[in-house]
């Protein structure tokens, strides 16, 4: 019996330790007519072998492609070193660290991780994350909300992840909150600060400040910060982690700096795998500490005066709180904070740095030399961060479908999201791509619209 | 030690960025950062030693019989793991074409299928990454149905004073009113208290069965008459469904919505507390309010549904699909078990149940529901010995540490005193039950002869009791240098 070690033996002897004859009478207190029969939807069981083909053939399937995608996911290398210790039994295996003696690695990871997401964002202190960007984000307007006394609207610019926005917006609405979003330049893909005076008169709890943008553009969040805080709304930075080795950190915008810093956490060491899991990041001011959903580890000492490290300000948490939590959440995205944490460690500050300016001086490259090709160009004047988009001649899903016949992934389509903005593509190259990718990229794309 | 402490200034690892520093920037000077980056600069061997060592630091499944009630602590099979990081699973964008993502796709839809016949649910959606997303995404299903009928005087949710925490603060979190309800003596729920909760005013119930108190509901078909004859929708927290797979199925119980901890009865890790995943299953009548993306297939070819395809959706609650990942464990999981391996998890989860019930019993542990079966768990109760010796569950707990196994759930379920929520999982063999007694047997004889060596556990950890008051009184939550 695959993963079920009894023996008939065992089986016998166990019964009637129970006083039950069968292991049938166990289950006689579920009323009979509730009782279903075979469970004819579920194929018979496979072997070990028998998996691993079927598994290696739908791999084989899906293949490999040279991807030049981004949109909120990204492509960067992973020390080997990063998964290995990752998947170690002791951490994929062990639960959240209730028992607090018996997890102690668990716990002092999460106190270093915290450490780091904290100073990465320039805050004074990091959860130990949440499920992704897009529900992190939706989190901190629900704490924006509950810290802010006398508004129940969000702010957020359309320059913010359409799905993102999504998500917020199915969430915040079960409570009532009203999302307000928030035109962009069109010409240079930015939110013009000018443009929130049109906001002047009414009341916000936040205003959400993406860095880089959706579009890969970066928005000038100093003024944008300041104008929040001067309509005694919260500033929410929505950032990316790598770029933060390069770009002002949310807590140093404008002159009190952004109060919560949100993001997707994928780019520090998470694979892409189609989407999951990944995890997201949440930083904050000390003065909104208890306001924050999620797990949080404090460091303290045992009855002997050793450091060691606790769950701490559980009272916030639906398990004591119950209907009065700050939040339903009860889990962290754990396993994809160790291998986040070793990630950090293993890259260092330099080393992220220079992954940021590769990835950001590899995007420069290629949409040089892609801006060379005739009806090619770049849609927004902003300066951008390691993605940007471009205009094309011809309808984008066209030339998209004929770069996979060439291996490859072009980039994302944006006529879903924003039609307005008429042949678009949302391209990105980290520091994974060579120069002769590049260089191939773009004798691919000459090609199709040569 | 902090892996910070190991960190001198100017060490980096040179073949895991790139060689030199690119210098073509177009960054405008006024957005740079000037403060400096505090990740610590330490050599690829020192972060090796450093977080191996971490580990070590960890109870876990895989060295440690982890009996923990309510989470379903079982043998996650390592073909799961390595199978789901195949390096084309790993590599594949999720906002890449379908067509690339066909192998993928086929995964998960059969996943799907499964869910659905093993619950008996007319649709099922992928997206939640936790069991607390699915209950929230579960009672945000309830609330539109309610709403698409023009029915908006549904503002309450009734919830079993046994319920885990989630219940009553989802509930919230979706903008109702919490009714709490009682449990009489035998564990069941009160069904005259339903009765009389039950109105125009009930959206729903949120119900767990079997219970956290670790048995089964017997009543659950008169409850699911009331709820729907008062116009209610019946939840089904299916936190405890490794007890009863494969024999009786929620759809069956008269249960309109669910969600299925895949890190619990589809044995995908727990990783340290996430990532967790979560489907949620619907009865026919809310299907139209799924959430997406969810997979559908049309001539062979696989394919997401979108909002296009469902325009009173929910809406989407994940930036991509879920956790995909712990999804493709799950399916993997469920391919190596197969049909008859699906009733045998609960057979033999609820077998070692009843087996440490019955020899806890006979070591003169009080268990709390004498009377009734254990599902795969069930509940001792302390009370006694602590008002004798002032030795507590917590502190058994902890002794239990010192012996070599994780505690058990300590003062949960909130209504019996004193409890220990001993859940032992069909992956554990009679030695190690058997083992386990015995150190139980000795903690027994600990508590009379050495109550406060008790009281002081654990001896032998990392470290000893830590102080959880001055923890949350000083917050020390982030490392800074030169403290």
């Amino acid at each position: 019996m695959p993963f079920i070690p009894h023996t008939e033996e065992d089986i016998a002897e166990m019964l009637a330790s129970i006083g039950a004859k069968s292991i049938e009478e166990l289950f006689d207190e579920i009323p009979k007519e509730l009782v279903s029969g075979e469970l004819t939807g579920v194929p018979p069981g496979l072997s070990e072998l028998q998996i691993t083909r079927l598994m290696m053939e739908r791999a084989n399937k899906d293949g490999f492609y040279q991807n030049f995608i981004g949109a909120g996911a990204y492509e960067h290398h992973i020390p080997a070193a990063v998964w290995q210790i990752t998947t170690r039994g002791e951490f994929y295996s062990s639960y959240t660290p209730y028992q607090a003696e018996a997890s102690q690695g668990t716990l002092q990871l999460l106190y270093e991780y915290q450490s780091m997401m904290a100073s990465l964002t320039g805050m004074d202190v990091s959860n130990a994350s949440m499920y992704d960007g897009a529900t992190a984000l939706a989190e901190a307007a629900l704490m924006a909300v509950r810290s802010h006394k006398t508004s129940r609207k969000i702010l957020i610019p359309q320059t913010v992840h359409p799905i993102y926005r999504q998500v917020v917006r199915a969430i915040v609405s079960n409570q009532k909150i009203e999302v307000v979003e928030l035109p962009f330049c069109t010409e240079c893909g930015q939110i013009l600060p000018e443009s929130l005076a049109k906001s002047n008169h009414e009341d916000f709890a936040a205003l959400v400040i993406p860095q880089p943008n959706f579009f890969g553009v970066l928005e000038q969040v100093d003024a944008l910060t300041d104008w929040a805080h001067s309509k005694n709304a919260f500033a929410i930075g929505v950032v990316n982690p790598t770029s933060l080795a390069l770009l002002t950190p949310p807590g140093e915008w404008g002159s009190k700096g952004a109060d919560i810093a949100v993001g997707e956490g994928q780019p520090l060491g998470i694979p892409l795998s189609s989407g999951g899991p990944y995890f997201g990041f949440m930083a904050c001011k000390n003065d909104l500490v208890r306001q924050m959903p999620g797990r949080i580890i404090g460091r303290t000492t045992d009855l002997d005066g050793k450091e060691g490290f606790v769950l701490t300000l559980q009272a916030r948490e639906q398990h004591i709180r119950r209907s009065k939590a700050t939040s339903n959440i009860c889990t962290n995205q754990g396993l994809m904070v160790t291998a986040a944490t070793i990630y950090m460690s293993l890259i260092g500050p330099e080393g992220l740095r220079r992954i940021a300016a590769q990835s950001h001086a590899n995007t420069q490259e290629l949409i040089e030399q892609l801006e060379k090709i005739s009806g090619v160009k770049r849609t927004f004047s902003g300066p951008t961060f390691h993605e940007a988009v471009l205009t094309l001649p011809k309808k984008t899903t066209d030339i998209l479908n004929q770069l996979k016949q060439k291996g490859i992934l072009g980039g994302l389509d944006l006529s879903t999201h924003y039609p307005e903005l008429g042949n678009t593509l949302l391209v990105c190259a980290t520091e994974t791509k060579t120069a002769e990718d590049l260089h191939n990229y773009q004798q691919a794309l000459r090609h199709i619209l040569g | 030690m902090l892996i910070f402490e190991h960190a001198r200034k100017g060490r980096l690892n040179y073949s895991q960025s790139p060689t030199k520093p690119a210098t073509k920037s177009k960054i405008p000077q006024n957005l740079l950062r000037k403060s400096p980056v505090l990740l610590p600069e330490v050599s690829e061997m020192d972060t090796v030693r450093h977080y191996t060592r971490l580990s070590q630091k960890n109870f876990s499944i895989d060295t440690e019989f982890y009996p923990l009630g309510s989470c379903t602590m079982k043998y996650n099979p390592r073909a799961c793991n390595s199978l789901a990081m195949l390096p084309q699973f790993l590599s594949r964008h999720p906002l890449a074409p379908e067509d690339t993502g066909q192998g993928f796709l086929a995964c998960l839809y059969e996943l799907q299928e499964i869910l659905k016949s093993v619950t008996g649910m007319a649709g099922v959606s992928l997206t939640p990454m936790a069991g607390a997303q699915g209950e929230l995404i579960g009672v945000m299903m309830i609330r539109a149905y309610h709403e698409a009928r023009g029915d908006f005087a549904r503002t309450e949710i009734i919830v079993p004073d046994a319920a885990h925490g989630t219940n009553p603060a989802t509930a919230v979190m979706c903008g109702f009113k919490v009714v709490e309800i009682a449990t009489d003596k035998d564990g069941n729920v009160d069904l005259a208290a339903l009765k009389a909760a039950v109105g125009p005013q009930t959206a729903g119930l949120m119900l767990t069965n079997p219970s956290t108190l670790g048995v089964f509901e017997k009543n659950v078909a008169e409850m699911s008459r009331v709820v729907h004859a008062a116009g209610g929708l019946l939840y089904y927290d299916g936190a405890n469904l490794n007890a009863v797979l494969g024999k009786v199925k929620p759809g069956d119980m008269g249960f309109d919505v669910i969600h299925i901890n895949l890190h619990k009865t589809f044995s995908t890790p727990h990783g340290g507390g996430g990532p967790g995943s979560a489907p949620v299953g619907v009865a026919e009548r809310l299907l139209p309010f799924i959430p997406i993306p969810i997979v559908t297939k049309e001539n062979d070819h696989y394919r997401w549904v979108t909002e296009q395809d469902k325009p009173q959706s929910i809406g989407r609650l994940s930036a991509h699909m879920g956790n995909a990942g712990v999804l493709l464990r799950a399916y993997i999981y469920v391919r190596l078990l197969g049909m008859n391996g699906m009733h045998r998890i609960s057979e033999f989860a609820t077998l070692n149940a009843n087996y440490l019930m019955a020899e806890l019993r006979k070591a003169g542990f009080e268990i709390a529901y004498p009377n009734r079966r254990a599902s795969h768990e069930f509940i001792v109760t302390m009370k006694d010995i602590k008002d004798k010796t002032g030795v507590t569950a917590m502190n058994l707990a902890k002794r239990l540490l010192d012996k070599g196994y994780h505690a058990p759930t300590t003062y949960f379920p909130l209504l019996v005193p004193e409890c220990l929520l001993i859940e032992p999982a069909e992956t554990e063999s009679k030695e190690t039950l058997d083992a386990f007694v015995t150190s139980m047997k000795e903690i027994l004889n600990e508590i009379e002869s050495q109550p406060d060596m008790v009281k002081a556990a654990p001896h032998t950890m990392p470290v000893r009791k830590l102080d959880d008051v001055k923890a949350a009184r000083e917050l020390d939550l982030a490392w800074k240098p030169n403290t």
